[in-house]
């Protein structure tokens, strides 16, 4: 009844991540406002990395000539320059752009490619299903960082620039997340193929291509926020995990954590602390800004994981003087009718359907 | 990371309902060992081809270091001027007879890197599991007990900066302060050398340290191997505990809301029982299955943490490899470890079956 | 008679993301011992969160005031469930009060053997030995009517069927020897043939026993079966509490008063049917059928080459012009799988289906979608006939856009409109989405969808089943109405005889994909001849209470004679 009264709210509080902000409660709010925070400063970081970075990532020299290799943090360069000669702080502060790039076009490319053939293997299934199913189960169980070492040799020989680095990283990535997209709409596909509203949708006579664009794709997709999100850590730490295996992207086109920590594992034993930890640290700091977005969702998502309001103490006075809207009492717009809704409690698990 | 509630495991005959009519756990099984061949072809015939998109892989690995003439011969006594097709064939010939070909900067056979190191990195992943399983699910019961609580946030944070963490990131880190700064642990390897030249004096030794040490009898080697154990098997445990925690937090809440749960609280069963009992037992058929597909994250972090402390199994054998661009070898070792997944999965596949009465009776 | 259980003044509230909701309001009972109260009402009317309440099983987000006294079966002590702490709480339950959920299948653990789960509570409360604890776990199975209990004490739950699951249930509720039993709709998800073998069984738990119970329902047939006193409740409130017999033979509320006229009564649709019957043309019955199945037989496709599951196996039947007919079964007795047949969404495997004309045996569907538009389709489940994310105008657009009648939804408006008009929406709604509306008003939403063309054939596949019985009735009235009105054929299929009877002009009775009986609402229901449609006619359970012991008994007769 609540929900038959409630006025409709407007887009804006439809949107998700928004909406799931406003539901969320206590301290699964705390954490998904704790990830959404730190999302927001690592995008602007990466789109302001020119401004805000003291120097370039490839720069080795300024006015007062080279900033020398392996110094200690100083007042000139906050967190000490590499082995390399470059300033750790400006690197960590530009590979925070190749970072969001990779993720960019990783997810763009794989969300296409994913869903694309989740829909049509999932709405069509048959032997083309079944292949799919087989193939994308075995590449989703091998190791996600060793397909991505395959490719990235394949797309780029080892060899890297920005763009051809970029292109190697996300291409990896690309492949091997494929089959999670594929997974998910696959199977959201298969149970939304049996709903009444679609079998209502082919018992109109709907062609196929408006059974599947119209009724299922929108709401199969609805999830996806929360793998996106999921997905874009992974490929952080793909993406990094490559950078330190050598697959990275050269000092001189950009800035890539991974790369920087592989060349800073030498430094640890001889007691350079400073090399390491800023990149290490930013990527710790991204990855957990991004999963704890990704599991408030995956909670709030699901009823049962979602925490609840605890209702006042002092019993049920508080529920006398604030009933809900219209009144438990009156009936709703729809006459005796606007009352009648079974749903009134669905979510809370009590009086489901009798 | 990627699947919260667990998957329907594998492809075929799944439904409870489908087992029981379908002659139970003998043919269930029997369909799942079949699936495991796909499962190999694919990622084999996948891995050559993208390894072979790129060239051939002598130019790769020793273009520049040997003359134009030099090459064509090496080429063409490997047999890499011959059709793709043909070199296709003739691979999963030798892969289907256990041969996963001969590196090219060494020239070893590849099997006998797997038998040189396989035993290292399988110590390493028993010590990492042993470490997940001890973290990951008590931790995770903890946090279903407490859940929505202070506690709850904290395990669940910690489990995100477990996975958050980058292994050679945390490697790094623990090196830095264990080794460099307080000097409790020794910084990379899997034994001292001293150690080591004991081990080797045993008749047929197993290469599994941590046996061969017992075998010598002297208790200072075994201290001397354990102690270079602990950081390799905590940084690469805790990256799949925090998986794990996750998991079994997030299926235990899950059925801590079913009405069999809500019928044990109706009986006045304790509630510490209801979550170690009740709910915890049936979570654990998911769990087990998704355990399953968390090998590969363990894997790919065991070559991550071998490189990082220089612990020599197949990952740390692999990254050199690929540092010398020997592709030869990274596709053999590639392909095994395919084989290795494709095993351990159906393994796992069969514990879920066992576990679960359904498939039982 | 001492009470067991005295429910003084209690309000229960929930914490929701609309803000506060209050679920009962100043609700005061007394259930004495040994009797069987029923606890009546609608969904939404606050029984569950009552009855959940004696036992102090509310969710986290729920608040309650006012006191629940339950006594211990002596009646020597006396306890507040709503102020007891968790570790009271818990020595109270099971000992105490015991429940009995709605759905058996969920309700037992999968994992562990049904003894494992009845030894627990035992143990959890009395300090006996396991070995005491089984035998005292076999000896209540057995008492139950579980045979061989000695052997099957070690079974999965997996390994019973639903009844029997529901027995299991019952059996841990009464391992320990409770003053009161909480049953929560205990015979909602069964059939009606295994209802009326666990209302015997709750029966027995009162006079054996010497049990009360709290019976939680919707379905008043039950009550008249079990309850000794009613208490209806409305909206959180009670709005009244009598005997059985007086409040079924005078309610005093308006609200049971609407409640009791609502329910449908197998036999009062009867004369509706002949009226119809003899109000046909000379020569109707010789027009070509719409729909003709001749040994209709419909298999599921099996896994692995193994055979498939016959859903339907020999089934003939004939729908002419403006005729309905109701299909009665239990579940797994393949009605919804004829309907799906008829309209397309399950591939016929043998026999002979006729639809409009076209015959359904391999058909394609490139042939067969022209003549969708002539059929309408009203789903079972209101929550999911509706994409979610479009407007019920949209929704309801979606077959006129679909065959070109609109270019699109905003195109279909007015149209639209007039077919909401027609099943008594107000016009706004077309701007509604779906969740924001009740399940009766989806309900008439996908009766105005599936009417959107005019077809000739309609066929309904328990469309009220997921109905609160108040808002079934105007469901009904409405399908009537425009039956009578349009003057389509349909195929109406339900589980139960009483809603079919209402609306049939002949029935059909399905078992185990066989169809055993058919004829007229007459002949059926007046003169069963097949022992399946006596037993299901008997088993189910009528709002009379004085009728229906009359009933219970000559159905206790039918069974002796089985």
């Amino acid at each position: 009844m609540t929900v038959a009264t409630v006025p409709n709210r407007s887009r804006w509080a439809r949107l998700p991540v928004v909406h799931q902000l406003r539901q969320s409660v206590g301290l699964q709010r705390g954490m998904l406002v704790a990830g959404l925070i730190i999302t927001a400063i690592f995008l602007l970081t990466a789109a302001f990395a020119p401004w805000v970075a003291p120097y370039g990532f490839s720069q080795l020299r300024d006015a007062d000539g080279l900033f020398g290799s392996a110094q200690p943090p100083s007042a000139q360069h906050l967190l000490g320059t590499t082995v390399g000669g470059f300033d750790v702080l400006s690197r960590t502060i530009w590979g925070a752009q190749t970072a969001f790039l990779v993720i960019v076009f990783a997810l763009v490319f794989s969300m296409f490619i994913g869903i694309l053939l989740g829909l049509v293997s999932g709405y069509f299934g048959g032997w083309l299903d079944r292949v799919l199913v087989v193939v994308c189960d075995a590449i989703y169980a091998f190791p996600s960082l060793l397909l991505a070492i395959v490719l990235s040799i394949a797309i780029s020989g080892g060899q890297s620039g920005l763009w051809a680095g970029i292109t190697a990283a996300a291409g990896s990535i690309t492949v091997v997340f494929i089959p999670q997209y594929f997974r998910v709409i696959r199977a959201e596909t298969v149970r939304i193929k049996s709903e009444a509203y679609v079998e209502s949708a082919k018992v109109l006579g709907a062609s196929t291509g408006r059974i599947m664009f119209r009724h299922i794709f929108r709401n199969a997709t609805r999830t996806l926020p929360l793998i996106l999100t999921l997905n874009a850590s992974e490929a952080i730490l793909t993406l990094a995990g490559l950078g330190f295996l050598g697959f990275g992207i050269e000092p001189t086109q950009a800035a890539e954590w991974g790369y920087d920590l592989n060349k800073s594992i030498a430094d640890v034993s001889s007691g350079v602390w400073w090399t390491a930890v800023p990149p290490g640290i930013a990527i710790v700091f991204v990855v957990l800004g991004i999963t704890l977005v990704g599991e408030s969702l995956n909670d709030l998502a699901d009823p049962r994981l979602r925490g609840r309001r605890r209702a006042a103490k002092g019993a049920g006075l508080v529920a006398e003087t604030s009933v809900v809207p219209g009144g438990t009492l009156t009936a709703g717009p729809g006459g005796v009718d606007g009352l009648e809704s079974g749903e009134t409690f669905g979510d809370q698990g009590i009086e489901v359907k009798s | 990371m990627t699947t919260t509630t667990a998957p329907a495991p594998a492809a075929s005959g799944n439904t409870p309902k489908a087992r029981r009519t379908g002659g139970g756990l003998g043919r269930y099984l029997l369909i799942r060992a079949l699936l495991i061949i796909p499962t190999v072809f694919i990622l084999v015939s996948l891995v050559f081809f993208l390894m072979r998109l790129t060239g051939d892989p002598i130019t790769a690995a020793l273009g520049g270091r040997l003359s134009a003439d030099q090459l064509a011969e090496r080429i063409h006594e490997a047999g890499y001027d011959r059709p793709l097709l043909i070199q296709y064939l003739e691979y999963l010939g030798n892969v289907f007879t256990g041969n996963f070909g001969t590196t090219i900067s060494d020239r070893k056979p590849v099997t006998e890197i797997l038998v040189t190191y396989g035993a290292a990195t399988l110590e390493l992943a028993f010590y990492a599991l042993l470490v997940a399983f001890v973290v990951g699910i008590p931790l995770g019961m903890l946090a279903a007990y407490v859940r929505d609580r202070w506690g709850d946030a904290a395990l669940r944070v910690f489990a995100i900066l477990c996975y958050a963490t980058p292994v050679f990131f945390a490697g790094l880190l623990t090196k830095l302060v264990f080794s460099v700064w307080l000097g409790w642990l020794p910084i990379s390897g899997r034994a001292s050398t001293r150690a080591q030249l004991q081990m080797q004096r045993l008749d047929d030794p197993t290469g599994i340290y941590t046996i061969d040490a017992i075998r010598t009898g002297n208790p200072d080697v075994l201290a001397d191997v354990l102690l270079h154990a602990v950081m390799p098997a905590l940084v690469l445990g805790l990256l799949t505990a925090g998986v794990f925690l996750r998991l079994v937090r997030t299926n235990v809440i899950g059925t801590l809301s079913t009405d069999y749960v809500e019928s044990g609280r109706s009986r006045g069963v304790r509630e510490y029982r209801l979550v170690t009992k009740h709910a915890y037992r049936p979570a654990l058929i998911p769990i087990i299955t998704v355990i399953g597909l968390q090998i590969a994250l363990l894997l790919g972090g065991a070559v991550l943490t071998e490189t990082t402390f220089e612990w020599r199994g197949l990952g740390f054998m692999l990254s050199q490899y690929l540092q010398a661009r020997d592709f030869v070898a990274v596709q053999g070792i590639v392909a095994l470890l395919a084989v290795i997944v494709a095993l351990t999965n159906f393994l796992v596949d069969v514990i879920a079956a066992i576990i679960d009465p359904r498939v039982r009776y | 008679m001492s009470a067991v259980v005295d429910i003084r003044n209690l309000s229960v509230s929930f914490a929701t993301d609309h803000g506060p909701v209050k679920a009962v309001h100043d609700f005061s009972l007394e259930v004495r011992s040994g009797e069987v109260l029923a606890i009546v009402g609608e969904s939404g009317s606050g029984k569950t969160v009552t009855a959940k309440s004696i036992l102090g099983l509310l969710p986290g987000n729920a608040t309650a005031a006012g006191a629940v006294l339950l006594s211990n079966k002596a009646g020597t002590s006396s306890s507040d469930v709503v102020s007891l702490s968790k570790q009271q709480l818990r020595e109270v339950r099971g000992t105490d009060v015991a429940m009995v959920f709605q759905e058996p299948s969920t309700a037992l653990n999968p994992v562990y053997p049904i003894g494992w789960q009845i030894i627990e509570g035992i143990r959890a409360h009395r300090k006996i030995s396991k070995q005491e604890a089984r035998a005292k776990a076999i000896d209540i199975l057995g008492r139950v009517g579980i045979p061989d209990p000695e052997e099957r004490v070690d079974h999965y739950p997996h390994q019973f069927s639903g009844g029997q699951k529901q027995r299991i249930v019952i059996a841990m509720a009464l391992a320990l020897d409770p003053g009161l039993i909480v049953a929560d709709e205990p015979t909602t998800a069964l059939d009606v043939t295994v209802q009326a073998e666990i209302l015997d069984l709750l029966r027995r738990c009162r006079d054996e026993f010497g049990m009360a119970i709290v019976l939680i329902t919707h379905n008043m047939g039950v009550v008249a079966d079990l309850a000794d006193r009613v208490a209806v409740m409305y909206q959180g409130e009670l709005v009244e509490q009598a005997d059985v017999t007086t409040l079924f033979a005078s309610p005093q509320a308006d609200y049971t008063k609407k409640l009791l006229g609502s329910v449908p009564f197998v036999g009062h649709g009867t004369a509706r049917a002949i009226e119809r019957a003899d109000a046909r043309p000379a020569g109707w019955a010789e027009q070509t059928p719409v729909v003709s199945a001749q040994d209709l037989t419909i298999q599921y496709p099996g896994r692995f080459g193994r055979p498939g599951f016959v859903a339907v196996r020999g089934v003939s039947f004939d729908i002419r012009p403006g005729e309905v007919l109701g299909l009665v079964g239990e579940s797994g007795s393949g009605k919804s799988t004829i309907g799906r047949a008829i309209a397309g969404l399950t591939p016929v495997t043998g026999g002979s289906l006729s639809v409009l004309g076209t015959e359904m045996l391999g058909v394609k569907e490139r042939d067969f979608r022209p003549l969708r538009k002539r059929i309408g389709f009203v789903f079972q489940d209101p929550a999911s006939s509706f994409n979610p994310l479009l407007t019920i105008a949209q929704c309801v657009a979606e077959p006129l856009v679909v065959h070109g009648i609109a270019a699109d939804a905003q195109d279909a408006r007015a149209h639209v409109d007039e077919l909401l008009e027609a099943v008594q929406l107000p016009r706004a709604y077309g701007d509604r989405y779906p969740h924001e509306l009740s399940g009766g008003q989806r309900q008439r939403a996908s009766l105005a969808r599936a009417l959107a063309l005019r077809p000739e054939l309609l066929i309904a596949d328990e469309p009220t089943s997921a109905l609160d019985v108040s808002v079934q009735a105007r469901v009904l009235d409405l399908f009537a109405e425009l039956q009578a009105e349009l003057g389509f054929a349909s195929l109406f299929i339900s589980h139960d005889l009483a809603v079919v009877d209402l609306l049939s002009d002949r029935i059909g009775v399905l078992f185990r994909g066989e169809l055993v009986e058919e004829g007229t609402g007459a002949e059926v229901l007046g003169a069963p001849k097949e022992a399946y449609t006596k037993r299901l006619l008997g088993s189910l359970p009528v709002p009379d209470p004085v009728e229906q012991a009359r009933r219970r008994a000559a159905l206790a007769e039918l069974r002796k004679t089985e």
